[in-house]
């Protein structure tokens, strides 16, 4: 042993004797036992925990730069696009990285679905992962109000509007979230620190949850089969399973590499990604005497947007749609006990499953879709409809399709006619 | 109260604005002739812009010095371009005072910084060229694209005078300018052109690195891939 690599080792272990570092390495990345067969929709968990490091160390240097004053918010973006070296790139990932962060997590929670990864003893880290979804959001929509922009100031109206419709306490819940009568200075402040300290602590705490969480219990597979049940007898180590580190780093890497060619793609050549990642009407500094004629929220929202558009109001309260929207995100959270299948795996599930898996999906995107775009975008019936837009009632067939996935899932994973799971993964 | 019932039918009229949006036609625009790489059309642009527009209208995130990016010395801005600031890293500020501006035109002549990537460049292309004579109109002018919009035709003595055929909808030189209808098309092309440029002043930029991040990244996936497949050799 050369004299370096002594001193390295006790080094080590004067840090070891105060501070877990080996065993921690050890337990989280060289002897973290991961299922051999992971696949594509395996690389999306690593690939949001690099989106979360982008988007937080791309917001500091942003911070450094950015004004959240509203005579000032709107010019100050212009200044970092133009005056402040290097200023464009680090906007543009922050923009992309956003929208990006919702298509890893998107694909993330789809990986779930397919898998079964909710199910026992599954459970907290689904709910850890709900819980970073939620916050997620709520971190998206307050950051989206700082370029101060016509669809950054409309959007935080019509949203903070939507707390307005709860009976009787609506209005003061609604001026108490934005500190005024209208979005204003006021609300523009709050939501800056919401968007830069609040949410930020409460996302890394979650991500580190979920993250001993599954840890704990080991990860899930495309078999949906325990890896731990059959070890090696004398070491311990589960037959299907391989470390962590180097193996899956090395494998992460590939992804993180076409992620990053993806990602550079957007920033480089279509920053905007065609209105859809950064809107023109975000352009024309906010105005609260003009309305937009067009409000749509960001790509990631439209699916529940539709949803509270589609939901018919009771009178004049428009409440019931606030609250399908609602339940239409946080009914994600109930997905542990809804499935009933004996079998985790979409691979060993049904066809009864895997229709209104389908179907799911298919709402999901079309509700995406049409949340972009105005109700009378394919025209109305005839008078034997009433006249009514064709757009929608699509969106309320889909609606109810998506609420059906979730609320007859007891029923159909349980009568569904599953494949025998096998004892081992099957790579 | 008062205030309260406002913002209360305010939310049920926002709740009902994406169904009503769309509601008028659309215009066809047409093509603006984009080209970043034009410096010769940039600068005619850059002329006619701060000969013109800035008047009025302010571009107050875009410095005059920028405008080296297309081509132009510091020394030629500061002799030939140099109009409403001192210095030559001021930013591009209006003539006119917002507030005279507001009094003659009832509205404050909105920044033209990002316009381009509000509007887009063909809307900037198709509205500079659809004014139209109109006696209604407080400034006898109205437009094709945006309609009772209260800017006047400034550059009429250059484009002519239209007039709008309410059957066809379509407009009709009825008084021709110094400008045939080809020179104006460049002149309002140029114009377009550095508005764009404007806009975006990194976006040359960014498109060229684009390229060079997308070639490294490139050879890093094949060394990533190959070191993957060496650590998963033995893994069956």
């Amino acid at each position: 042993m050369s004299f370096l690599t002594k001193k390295a080792d006790e080094l080590l272990g004067w840090v070891d004797a105060r501070f877990p570092l080996t065993s921690n390495v050890k337990a989280h990345l060289t002897e973290y036992y991961a299922p051999k067969n992971f696949n594509f929709w395996y690389f999306f968990g690593s690939l949001a925990l690099l989106v979360l490091v982008l988007q937080i160390v791309t917001g500091i240097f942003l911070t450094m730069h950015y004004k959240p004053e509203a005579l000032m918010a709107f010019a100050s973006v212009e200044y970092i696009m133009r005056d402040v070296p290097w200023g464009w790139l680090i906007r543009y990932m922050h923009s992309t990285g956003a929208s990006l962060f919702f298509v890893v997590i998107y694909l993330h929670m789809f990986r779930g679905l397919l898998y079964g990864s909710y199910r026992n003893p599954r459970e907290l880290i689904w709910l850890f992962g709900v819980g970073i979804f939620l916050a997620l959001m709520g971190e998206a929509f307050f950051g989206y109000l700082l370029p101060w922009g016509q669809m950054s100031y409309w959007g935080a109206q019509v949203i903070t509007s939507l707390f307005g419709t709860v009976p009787f306490i609506g209005p003061d819940i609604a001026e108490w979230l934005r500190g005024d009568y209208l979005t204003s200075d006021a609300t523009l402040n709050r939501f800056f620190a919401f968007h830069v300290i609040a949410l930020p602590l409460v996302i890394i705490g979650l991500v580190a949850a979920h993250i001993i969480a599954l840890h704990e219990v080991g990860s899930n597979n495309p078999d949906g089969v325990e890896i731990k049940a059959v070890k090696n007898k004398t070491t311990g180590i589960p037959l299907d399973g391989i470390p962590f580190h180097p193996y899956y780093s090395v494998k992460d890497l590939v992804g993180v590499v076409v992620f990053l060619m993806v990602f550079s793609a957007i920033i480089f050549f279509a920053p905007e990604m065609g209105g859809y990642f950064l809107e023109a009407n975000n352009f024309v500094p906010a105005n609260p005497l003009v309305t937009p004629a067009h409000i749509a929220p960001t790509w990631y929202f439209t699916p529940y947007y539709s949803i509270l558009r589609a939901v018919p109001p009771i009178g004049i309260s428009q409440f019931p749609g606030v609250a399908a929207m609602g339940l239409s995100v946080m009914v994600f959270a109930l997905l542990p006990w809804l499935d009933r299948s004996p079998v985790k795996s979409i691979r060993y599930k049904g066809n009864l499953y895997k229709g209104w898996l389908a179907a799911f999906v298919v709402s999901f995107l079309v509700l995406g879709y049409l949340g972009t775009v105005p109700a009378n975008v394919w025209g109305q019936f005839g008078a034997w409809m009433g006249k009514a837009d064709i757009a929608t009632v699509v969106a309320r067939i889909f609606s109810a399709v998506y609420f059906l996935f979730f609320i007859l899932m007891p029923w159909y994973s349980k009568k569904d006619k599953t494949k025998p799971v096998p004892t081992r993964v099957t790579g | 109260m008062h205030i309260k019932t406002q913002m209360k039918n305010a939310v049920f009229a926002l709740l009902l604005l994406p169904i009503l949006s769309f509601a008028n036609t659309e215009v066809h625009l047409d093509k603006a002739p984009i080209d970043a790489s034009n410096h010769a059309s940039l600068q005619r642009g850059a002329r006619t812009f701060i000969n013109n527009c800035l008047n009025c209208h302010s571009a107050s995130y875009m410095r005059y010095n920028r405008l080296q990016d297309i081509g132009l010395t510091e020394k030629q801005i500061k002799e030939n371009l140099l109009f409403t600031a001192d210095k030559v890293g001021d930013p591009m500020t209006a003539a006119i005072s917002k507030n005279d501006a507001k009094k003659w035109f009832g509205v404050a002549p909105p920044d033209l910084s990002v316009e381009v990537r509000a509007r887009g460049a063909d809307w900037v292309y198709t509205y500079m060229r659809s004014f139209y004579r109109d006696s209604t109109r407080p400034s006898g002018w109205n437009n094709l694209v945006f309609d009772k919009s209260a800017m006047p035709h400034v550059l009429y003595e250059l484009q002519g005078e239209q007039a709008l055929d309410h059957e066809t909808h379509t407009l009709n030189l009825v008084k021709p300018g110094k400008m045939s209808a080809e020179e104006y098309d460049v002149f309002v092309g140029d114009l377009t052109n550095f508005m764009a440029y404007m806009a975006e002043p990194a976006k040359q930029q960014r498109n060229h690195l684009g390229w060079f991040v997308l070639l490294f990244l490139g050879v890093l996936l094949i060394l990533t891939i190959k070191l993957k497949k060496a650590y998963w050799k033995d893994i069956h």
